[in-house]
């Protein structure tokens, strides 16, 4: 093995399988060398070797050298031998004083050093593998960046030999050893080259638009004769794994169209031996031109994924109707020749390919069964529903639902229903959607909370039974819930599809944002949640906007934020003369903000600078969220949209004072921009 | 607009119609509601004039059902063939007859109630004669369309919408056709046939009302006509022989002395004995004889074969060979040529109803059958209704920088945009395989544009056409037959000629709704060399939604799920809606989100759901239940989850090729 570096030019891939079945004495794994010295002296020239120095102790290195160790085997096979140098303590020479020279990796080809690996690019076996083989064969493997890089290597290997091009989607990868691997053994009858830049995977044409898996293109530069023609090219379909490389390759290298005078049922080719079909093309001497010519387009379709062979009718005897004219002999052993008419060479490919599809799919099923009999099971039963909520909606759909507070809307009655109550709620939903009936049952539960409550009616319309009352309000969603008030327009609905959030929607949306306070009274009795009356029962958060009467511009934009806020915040503004007496009272200067968290206890006042609406939108919704929330189900989005980190605290159960305090510390220590604090219950 | 120019005075419109047929009217109303500047001609004093006359026999073949058992009035027009579209529900044709097959003079009534109640701008007792082009570069079509009227009036309009309907007789001229009566005279007083033979010639419905309504009364019947009959259930033509009027096939199968025979009426001859009576031989005999010989030299059939078919003679020899297109207006510039072959009754035009000889003169109405002869419903009411609201549409782009109507949903409602549209839409129902619906996928699939009804002829110009663009693929959604169900020899009524499962959508025979999918749009020459009889060229993916008994599409795993599968399919995306858990699971452990909880539930409008239906779905084993397992730690879930996220990953299954299609006789 030891001359393999420089063999390996003739070597063929599968010795390598059988080479490294081989026992080999004393070359087992990872060497060990006591010293920088002593490892230096005994390399030999054009022997290429993987180091690393290490103090005695290292603990921190320690996963890096597991990957080290289990990777020497592999690097074996290659020639290489991976080594751990101990570094004595005194010794402060190059490769062990340094301490960031003991985080990399060096490799060496005699004594000369050829690249140094920081620790964290050799993750893995793979990666080690694949980075070790990619620095040795820097002249081997071409790395290209552009498309036109691409295109001047395939210009100059245009009629003398052929190229392999592999895209991956990273280095370090199970691919990219496979490449390199492929590579070391094919790499001087092949120009390999490769690439991680995904644009030149789709301009090389793959379908695979986000570039996430690795492709491989075998192009024949070696026929190549027109140097304005790109080289023919074909993928492989399968994975990148070094036997599929390898098989690819075969393949690549067998005649495009071989000549068969024999019984058909003896011949064997590359391609049956493979595993893939054989497909004869019946021939006599008449039509031999365009048989051939036939062949060789046939060949090309299918090339890589089966054999084309012409049979000659007039040197073989085949007892055969007179018109088959394709003949499909498979691999699989005992199965008899079969003999096929054909129309044209469509079909011919066809055949070919339902096979081998129909083939994957008992491979892959077969894989998924060794692999897990559970996910094979739904993975074949296409006709299974996987969609919770269509599952949910028609395992509930023998149960009436409790509909009786929802009225049912139809083309004659819906105008003029809208102008009975004050606010008029709808749910525009189709019957046979699921989404729809789930939000219906949601409906219900909403329309039993607000049993009773003055002025406000729960109706419901049926897209599917009344479209164009749908058209007409411009529902174009399943499903939307809108409200209509009186002489107003109306709002849809745009928050979560839970009884609560539409419930408390309903509830607050009764109520006109911002509500305009008249006297101090109001605007005391509204801070303490008592005003106005209908809401004094439901629990929320009230906002009130302080105004001069010079302050308009501002007063403008918080009443527009109003609009929009309608139903998901409370909001009163106060803008009367005596305004300054409540600025006075909590200290702040209209135009101001005043927060009265949950019944008032505690009142913020937060300055309202000259904002455009949006940023009132934004400055209001971030003033509602907690310092330090627990992210449940119902708020992540809100926290989402801030778009920062989060620093999550997880906790199995509740969170203990104390870690809440320090929490809170650190939430308002940092600039209150920086991240999301927030806590998770397990 | 009346101008004087170089002597000649002529009346201006941006769109000239001629004729206040159904057609007519319908693009009337198009332009009204579209604020164009437009006149419709009608030679007649009132609209409808081919109604005040035919059919003869006065009652409508077209159903006029009352009762469908759904509110929904989009699907309801499925069932209704004789309104035309309009905003106004008084003009719906149940308000005016309760007939299953109505009268005519309904129409006539109907569409004079159109034209007034919706103010079109018809101007009647005005019959155009002649039509010419004049040059014009300024002109949207390069030339003005120049109308002459019978007062030798002038009108001038830069585009023209002819709905003239084939109004002809056709006529056919053999030696004795002078003894033939036509369909538009003959008496529909069955009391004048009484005891007489009669001899019909044709095999359509005229012919078979007309024998329907003298078959009691009548010696015998006998049709002939040279191809054989072809039965409109067979077929699935509503233009072939309709099951009320084919009285006279029970009699002739259950040998009531009528019958049906076939044979090239161009080869026939009738020559008159002294007593009335009408004989039949044929045209060979008479180019034999000497021409100054009586009636007693001509050979006759049965001189030589005594067996004879139509050996009896006849008191009476009728008509009813249908009608075509009036070619004989239009000035040769305009090039209005009659189509080939079985078509030639029509004048030849695009898919896009544009004729083929004249740019800016489009065919509306029956007239416009062409297009879709003996397939779709493009020549009657029901069916043009559709075509002419897709011509103005056309035309609106054209002239008027108004793109197709279109509506934009997120991803998440693709699924449920097309349930909707193939469960009730019935422009797609009526002119199946003729129109289709369009979605246009904006990039990265999160997005897209939903078209209605656009006629699939001219998909290749679907830019030009409609001013949208379709840069990163496209569905078509269609409806079709199954390909080789229907045909005039077919039975059609054989053991298990419905399937019902959804793996055997493809094989479906009724009619049933097709998408295609198309990476890009397919090209000219892509349409051009698609196989006869396909509607569109092979698609990158194809799914049939199996046939319904019911035509109800809605059934969650039998419909819903397979097109979600197939929708997934092409766009490599998750289109499965989740409980607002599930998604708040996702934010945490995946990178990308299925656009339900992307578009839904991350914009703070995600589904809870209560608790029961959540109970279901852990139940069911596709929700993980946080109640009562308490799983700890960033560990994946369980295999349930993991087996989701195989799916996830695994959503694509081998979409089952067209070729299959193609193999299935095969097999």
């Amino acid at each position: 093995m030891s001359a393999q570096g420089d063999s390996r030019l003739s070597s063929f891939v599968f010795l390598l399988f059988c080479a490294s079945s081989i026992p080999r004495p004393g070359m087992a794994g990872l060497r060990h060398e006591p010293s920088p010295q002593h490892y230096f002296s005994g390399l030999e020239a054009g022997r290429a070797s993987l180091a690393f120095f290490t103090p005695h102790v290292s603990p921190a290195a320690q996963p890096f050298l597991e990957q080290i160790e289990s990777s020497a085997e592999a690097l074996q096979d290659y020639g290489i031998s991976v080594v751990k140098v101990n570094c004595p303590k005194e010794d402060v020479s190059r490769y062990c004083g340094k301490e960031n020279a003991l985080r990399k990796a060096y490799l060496f080809r005699g004594n000369i050093l050829i690249r140094e690996f920081p620790t964290d690019a050799l993750f893995d076996v793979n990666s080690i593998v694949a980075n070790v083989l990619f620095a040795l064969l820097f002249n081997e493997v071409k790395y290209v960046e552009t498309l036109t890089d691409l295109q001047n290597i395939e210009n100059v290997l245009k009629g003398k030999s052929n190229m392999v091009f592999a895209y991956v989607p990273a280095t370090g990868t199970a691919e990219h050893r496979a490449v390199m691997e492929a590579a070391f053994v094919y790499g001087t009858i092949h120009q390999f080259v490769l690439t991680t830049e995904a644009a030149l995977l789709k301009a090389t044409g793959s379908d695979d638009p986000d570039g996430s898996s690795a492709w491989l293109l075998f192009c024949h530069c070696q026929r190549a004769t027109d140097p304005a023609q790109p080289c023919r090219r074909t993928a492989l379909a399968q994975p990148l794994t070094l036997l599929n490389i390898h098989r690819h390759l075969k393949l690549m290298g067998a005649p495009l169209v071989i000549e068969v005078a024999e019984d058909p049922e003896k011949v064997s080719t590359v391609h049956l031996q493979l595993g893939l079909p054989l497909v004869f093309i019946l021939t006599q001497r008449e039509t031999y031109e365009a048989d051939r010519r036939t062949a060789e387009f046939v060949a090309w379709q299918l090339l890589g994924k089966a054999g084309v062979a012409l049979l000659s009718r007039d040197l073989v005897d085949l007892n055969v109707l007179h018109r088959s004219n394709i003949a499909l002999k498979t691999p699989d052993e005992g199965m008899p020749i079969q003999y096929l008419v054909l129309e044209d060479t469509d079909e011919v490919v066809t055949l070919v390919e339902d096979k081998s599809k129909v083939k994957q799919i008992q491979e892959d099923e077969e894989k998924e069964e060794e692999e897990e009999d559970e996910d094979e099971k739904e993975n074949n039963n296409q006709d299974i529903q996987d969609d919770q909520v269509v599952e949910a909606v028609s395992r509930d759909k023998k149960r009436e639902l409790p509909l009786e507070q929802v009225l049912v809307l139809t083309e004659e009655t819906f105008h003029s229903s809208l102008s009975e109550a004050d606010r008029t709620v709808v749910l525009f939903y189709a019957s046979w959607e699921a989404v729809s009936l789930a939000v219906l049952r949601s409906y219900s539960e909403v329309a039993d909370h607000l049993k009773g409550t003055p002025g406000v009616l729960l109706s419901r319309v049926n897209c599917w039974d009344w479209p164009g009352i749908c058209t007409q309000e411009n529902v174009t969603q399943f499903p939307t819930i809108k409200i209509y008030g009186k002489g107003e327009k109306s709002v849809t609905y745009d928050g979560m599809w839970g009884t609560e959030e539409l419930t408390s929607f309903i509830i607050l949306s009764r109520v006109s944002c911002p509500l305009k306070l008249a006297t101090m009274d109001e605007a005391e009795g509204y801070l303490r949640g008592e005003f106005p009356p209908e809401l004094s029962s439901h629990h929320h958060t009230s906002l009130l906007g302080v105004f001069s009467t010079a302050t308009s511009e501002a007063r403008e934009a918080f009443e527009e934020a109003g609009n929009i806020l309608s139903g998901h915040v409370m909001m009163g503004m106060y803008f009367e003369d005596d305004g300054l007496a409540l600025s006075r009272k909590y200290s702040v200067s209209p135009p101001a903000l005043l927060l009265a968290r949950s019944g008032g206890q505690s009142v913020e006042g937060i300055a309202l600078p000259k904002q455009s609406v949006q940023d009132v939108v934004q400055m209001i919704r971030y003033e509602l969220m907690d310092i330090f929330p627990e992210i449940t189900v119902q708020n992540l989005p809100q926290y989402l949209q801030l778009t920062k980190p989060f620093l999550i605290l997880f906790s199995d159960g509740d969170i203990s004072q104390m870690e809440s305090k320090e929490m809170l510390k650190l939430a308002k220590r940092r600039p209150p921009q920086a991240f999301v604090a927030c806590w998770l219950n397990l | 607009a009346l101008c004087v120019v170089s002597g000649t005075a002529f009346v201006y419109h941006d769109y000239c119609v001629i004729g206040a047929g159904p057609a007519g009217l319908q693009a009337a109303y198009f332009l009204q509601q579209a604020g164009r500047d437009y006149v419709v001609f009608e030679r007649s004093h009132a609209p409808g004039s081919f109604f005040a006359l035919y059919p003869r026999h006065r009652k409508l073949i077209s159903i006029n059902k009352q009762y469908t058992g759904k509110s929904n009035s989009e699907f309801n027009l499925r069932h209704d063939w004789n309104s035309l579209l309009s905003h106004d529900r008084r003009l719906l044709f149940r308000h005016y007859s309760r007939d299953f097959f109505p009268h005519a003079d309904t129409m006539v009534r109907y569409l004079e109630d159109f034209a007034s109640l919706l103010e079109l701008r018809v101007q009647y007792n005005t019959a155009i004669i002649h039509v010419t082009l004049e040059r014009n570069e300024q002109a949207w079509n390069g030339h003005y369309f120049v109308l002459t009227d019978q007062d030798r009036k002038n009108y001038k309009c830069s585009s023209l919408l002819v709905a003239t309907g084939t109004w002809v007789p056709n006529v056919v001229n053999f030696p004795g056709s002078e003894y033939v009566e036509g369909y538009e005279t003959v008496s529909i007083n069955p009391e004048d046939f009484a005891g007489q033979t009669v001899l019909i010639l044709g095999r359509g419905n005229s012919a078979f009302e007309t024998a329907e309504n003298i078959l009691g009364v009548t010696n015998f019947i006998h049709m002939v006509s040279r191809s054989r009959v072809r039965l409109s259930w067979a077929t699935h033509y509503v233009g072939d022989l309709r099951a009320i009027n084919n009285g006279l096939l029970d009699t002739y199968q259950l040998k009531s002395l009528d019958g049906l025979l076939e044979g090239d009426l161009e080869d026939l001859a009738i020559v008159k004995d002294k007593k009335g009576k009408l004989h039949i031989t044929l045209r060979f005999y008479l180019e034999n004889r000497n021409m100054s010989a009586g009636i007693d030299s001509i050979t006759l059939p049965q001189d030589e074969l005594d067996n004879f078919a139509t050996r009896a003679p006849y008191d009476r020899v009728i008509r009813c060979l249908g009608w075509k297109f009036d070619f004989s207006i239009y000035n040769r510039s305009l090039r209005m040529m009659p189509g080939k072959e079985n078509i030639k009754k029509y004048p030849q035009i695009k898919p896009s109803y544009e004729s083929r000889g004249t740019r800016g003169l489009f065919v509306l109405g029956t007239a416009s059958h062409s297009v879709d002869f003996r397939k779709s419903a493009g020549g009657f009411i029901h069916g043009f209704r559709y075509t002419t609201r897709a011509v103005h549409r056309l035309l609106e782009n054209r002239h008027h920088g108004v793109p197709w109507p279109s509506t934009v949903y997120p991803i998440t409602q693709l699924t449920n945009s097309i349930i909707k549209r193939v469960n009730e839409a019935s422009g797609l129902y009526q002119m199946f395989s003729v129109l289709a619906d369009i979605i246009l996928l904006r990039e990265n699939a999160t997005a897209f544009e939903y078209l209605e009804e656009y006629p699939v002829g001219v998909l290749e110009e679907l830019e030009m056409q409609t001013g949208r663009k379709a840069p990163n693929g496209l569905f078509v959604i269609i409806m079709e037959y199954g390909r080789n169900f229907s045909g005039a020899d077919k039975d059609v009524f054989y053991y298990n000629r419905a399937v019902g499962e959804a793996q055997h959508a493809w094989q479906s025979n009724f009619l049933h709704p097709v998408i295609y999918y198309y990476k890009r749009l397919p090209t000219e020459r892509e349409m051009k060399l698609r196989p006869p009889e396909w509607p569109l060229p092979r698609p990158d993916a194809i799914h049939h939604i199996v046939e319904d008994f019911l035509t109800d599409w809605t059934a969650p795993n039998a419909h819903i799920l397979p097109l979600r599968r197939f929708l997934e399919n092409c766009l490599n995306t998750d289109l499965r809606s989740f409980f607002a858990e599930s998604c708040f699971l996702f934010a945490f452990t995946r990178q990308k989100l299925p656009p339900f909880c992307q578009q839904g539930y991350v914009r703070m409008q995600g589904l809870l759901g209560s608790e029961g239906l959540r109970r279901h779905a852990v139940q069911a084993g596709l929700l993980q239940d946080f109640a009562l397992t308490d799983f700890s730690g960033d560990r994946p879930p369980d295999s349930h989850g993991r087996s989701r996220d195989q799916l996830l990953r695994d959503q694509v299954i081998p979409v089952r090729p067209l070729q299959h299609l193609v193999n299935a006789k095969d097999e």
